[in-house]
């Protein structure tokens, strides 16, 4: 006895969404999390990559079934059912996708909330970054909000000026006037860049934070992250700079607090003063 | 200036021009020559921007920059992809079948104005060459097809300038071709044709060619002020004296974003004529298909900034641009869903046309879904100017435009020479592209995920593997042009006779012979008000359109 075409439309139909989410969940295809702002963005991948496996495994198996259930037999010259349209199944192709896509812009709104970006100038409980925010044309990088807000309260944030040239970055910390060619900084502290550019555009990117922001000339922007688990990350430019782009690059070494003081220690050209 | 219209019989301009094959290098005022103009001039710079697009995936093989110099890599990564857009997908889908197809499909028998249409077909071959040319002189432009400043000011001027030239020279030749497009779909219809009677194609061209007409010239604007950067040293974008180069980027994606549909709302159109002719079925959901192509337009012009979301832009801004371009996929996801529902249920016979046009709704259903990703702002900090960025937008123009390309020169090689292409070679060229472009541009999606940024000659190691891979697939694609090359070519001089209508279509451009004469029909142009209507009548399966059923 013939299985009923619906109960098969719905059960491949399942078996996809099935196979899309399964996939969505459990392929990795993102480097480790190493800032509080990762694990928030790699939610929003998994559900990305969950709904697009679906929808692509779903049309990409009709349009196969189609060309093979459908296709011309040889000596047929008769033509196909004249079906012009149907306005409800119109319909219903245009309220899924329109409710799909309200719900992932309003699920990745959420997230750019929860990654501080709706807000990145008002949330700096630094004086130095409001201070930044005031300032004529300063825009603001994702990442500078508010997951770290509780931290705020005990540890203050670490300022960094952050100058690109062609073809390296620099790294000022104006708490102990220290200049390096690499990144250093503590674990569970935030970290508030302000980004300048001497010459052309360049941009600051970390794969392993998820985050990135072009370092402009003329216009200072600002971006801020709580790094998480040590290591060293690299600091790309991502932004076409010139013939060396390709090698503008850098490190990121993430240690844990005690081993950040000492390093700051070490080089800072100011003496400690809090003791 | 002739004014080519089906109620005027005498044959304008057979007599001032050419017969035989030196009327394609000639200026001629047939509309049917021009578009063939275009499609062979775009061509020629295909396989160009294919050998720079070689030349790149070579380098990539190993993970320093020991293939080229750097800045000769630099030169020709900007040559591919101007070369790629304003010189083969731009000219191809809207000159090249936009002119031999439209007057056909108004019912008329030349364009608008037939001399602004050789004169903007006649402004690309030199734009191209020149562009080519810069980098023997002193080396091409180097800041990429986009040119932000202050990186294209910094570059060696010359290059630059000529760069800049090129491209205003090919956007007014775009301008000319829309504003032709626009008159000759409203002003040339055959009377008794009804707009929403229109083939499909000529609602996406009437929609690409506003997007034409209105974002062009700020392109041209932009490269205008640029240029004075360059050569007078004004400020405009120069913030050493106090310009703002945010204000280019705007300037630049306002145009450059519509763009992109303009390179595949096109394709749109050209597919829809192509399934429902192979699947013998109406085309299904004309009028939500029109309705999706207008509302892609309006929305394709206020998406310009998700270009913009790393480079400081306010957050109100960022909001704004990833709902408009999120919802993009809305009127989208329509055109998609019906052309499945064309396929359901239909006789469809799996020839290369069907092949491509196939390969074109799967593969670009995956750059629509990074597309809708990479709209949305917390997403694209990560993923911008990276690989995942090369391969989404691969997926669109190469996956889908070019694909369309490959399916038309199958579905309308018969009009064009008279005589029919090999099918056996065409399926094989399908096989060889559909495979080298997956394996290509797929892996490249998690290249950017996990840390490699475009535009680069040198890389992290640990991209090696995956990056000779694509490479690979970049080796396949390239040998596929082998056997369409020799396909056209053999086809156009010992292919089968093709007869008026070997797919036994009901558009217009297949009711008169092939190729068809200079004025497009010997006696009366036929009234086409049903393009669609296969199934209707089985006992007169091809002509549905004579007789009675024109009275209506």
């Amino acid at each position: 006895m013939p299985v009923p075409k619906t109960i098969l439309a719905i059960f491949s139909g399942a078996i996809a969404v099935a196979a899309g989410i399964w996939i969505g969940q459990n392929v990795n295809l993102l480097p480790i999390e190493a800032s509080e702002n990762a694990p928030v963005y790699d939610e929003l991948f998994r559900v990305l990559f969950s709904i697009g496996t679906v929808l692509f495994v779903g049309i990409l198996g009709l349009v196969v079934f189609s060309l093979i259930k459908f296709r011309r037999k040889s000596g047929d010259s008769e033509d196909g059912i004249p079906l012009e349209g149907n306005l409800s199944l119109e319909i219903f192709w245009t309220a899924v996708p329109a409710v799909v896509i309200l719900f992932v812009g309003i699920y990745s709104y959420d997230i750019y909330d929860r990654m501080g970006g709706m807000n990145p100038l008002a949330h700096g409980a630094s004086h130095d970054h409001q201070a930044i925010a005031t300032q004529e044309r300063v825009w603001g990088g994702i990442g500078s909000g508010s997951i770290s807000d509780k931290a705020d309260s005990t540890i203050s944030p670490l300022p960094i000026e952050v100058t690109a040239m062609q073809f390296a970055f620099l790294f000022h910390y104006p708490e102990g006037d220290i200049i390096s060619g690499e990144l250093h900084v503590p674990t569970g502290r935030r970290v508030n860049m302000r980004m300048e550019s001497k010459d052309v555009i360049h941009a600051f990117w970390v794969p392993e934070f998820r985050l990135k922001q072009d370092v402009i000339p003329g216009q200072p922007t600002i971006l801020s992250f709580t790094p998480t688990k040590p290591g060293r990350y690299p600091i790309i430019c991502a932004e076409l700079c010139g013939p060396y782009h390709g090698g503008m690059r850098s490190t990121v070494v993430v240690e844990k607090p005690s081993e950040y003081e000492d390093w700051f220690n070490k080089n800072s050209k100011i003496p400690v003063l809090e003791t | 200036m002739i004014f080519a219209n089906p109620s005027s019989p005498e044959k304008t301009s057979e007599r001032l021009q050419p017969t035989g094959w030196l009327r394609y290098f000639s200026f001629s005022l047939d509309h049917k020559v021009i578009g063939l103009q275009y499609l062979i001039c775009g061509f020629i710079f295909y396989l160009i921007g294919g050998s720079l697009a070689s030349a790149i995936r070579v380098e990539l093989t190993s993970p320093i920059s020991d293939f080229m110099a750097r800045d000769v890599y630099n030169q020709v990564l900007t040559l591919h992809g101007t070369i790629m857009i304003f010189l083969w997908i731009v000219p191809v889908v809207n000159g090249a079948f936009g002119n031999y197809l439209i007057p056909f499909y108004v019912g008329a028998r030349d364009m608008a104005f037939p001399r602004l249409n050789a004169v903007a077909f006649w402004l690309i071959p030199p734009a191209g060459l020149m562009l080519i040319s810069s980098y023997f002189i002193t080396g091409a432009a180097e800041s990429g097809w986009t040119a932000y400043p202050p990186l294209s000011i910094t570059t060696p001027a010359t290059g630059q300038i000529i760069w800049i030239i090129s491209v205003l020279l090919l956007g007014g030749s775009s301008i000319f071709g829309g504003i032709n497009f626009i008159a000759t779909i409203l002003k040339l219809r055959q009377p008794g044709l009804k707009l929403m009677q229109l083939p499909m194609y000529c609602w996406a061209m009437l929609g690409t060619s506003i997007l034409v007409v209105l974002s062009t010239p700020v392109l041209a604007g932009t490269l205008i002020l640029l240029s004075f950067d360059i050569v007078a040293h004004t400020g405009f974008f120069n913030p050493s004296m106090g310009g703002n180069v945010i204000v280019y980027q705007h300037l630049f994606w306002f145009y450059s974003h519509p763009a992109v549909y303009i390179m595949v709302l096109p394709a749109f159109g050209l597919v829809s004529e192509i399934l429902p002719v192979h699947c013998r079925k109406p085309l299904f959901g004309y009028t939500t298909m029109v309705y999706s192509i207008m509302a892609i337009v309006g929305l394709g012009l206020v998406v310009w900034a998700h270009h913009m979301f790393t480079s400081g832009t306010p957050p109100w801004m960022r909001l704004f641009f990833t709902i408009a371009t999120s919802f993009i996929a809305v009127p989208t996801g329509i055109k998609f869903f019906n052309w499945v529902a064309t396929l359901w249920g239909g006789k469809i016979s799996l020839n290369s046309a069907v092949l491509f046009s196939c390969g074109f709704i799967i593969n670009f259903v995956l750059g629509g879904i990074t597309g809708v990703a990479l709209a949305q702002v917390p997403f694209d900090v990560h993923v911008h100017d990276t690989y995942f960025v090369v391969a989404h937008f691969h997926y669109i123009v190469y996956g889908g435009s070019v694909f369309v390309i490959f399916s038309s020169i199958y579905h309308w090689y018969p009009k064009f020479t008279g005589r029919m292409l090999n099918e056996n070679i065409g399926r094989l060229h399908f096989v060889l592209t559909f495979i080298g472009f997956n394996l290509c541009f797929a892996p490249q999606h998690w290249l950017g995920l996990n840390g490699m940024p475009r535009r680069v000659a040198e890389y992290d190691p640990q991209f090696t593997f995956v990056n000779q891979l694509s490479s690979a697939g970049a080796l396949l694609m390239a040998l596929s042009t082998l056997p369409f090359l020799w396909n056209v070519i053999n086809s156009a001089m010992n292919g089968p006779i093709a007869g008026d209508n070997p797919w036994r279509a009901l558009t217009p451009e297949w009711l008169t012979s092939s190729p068809p004469p200079v004025e497009n029909w010997e006696g009366k142009a036929p009234l086409v008000n049903e393009p669609y209507g296969y199934g209707r009548s089985t006992k007169n399966p091809k002509s549905p359109n004579d007789g009675e059923r024109d009275t209506k």
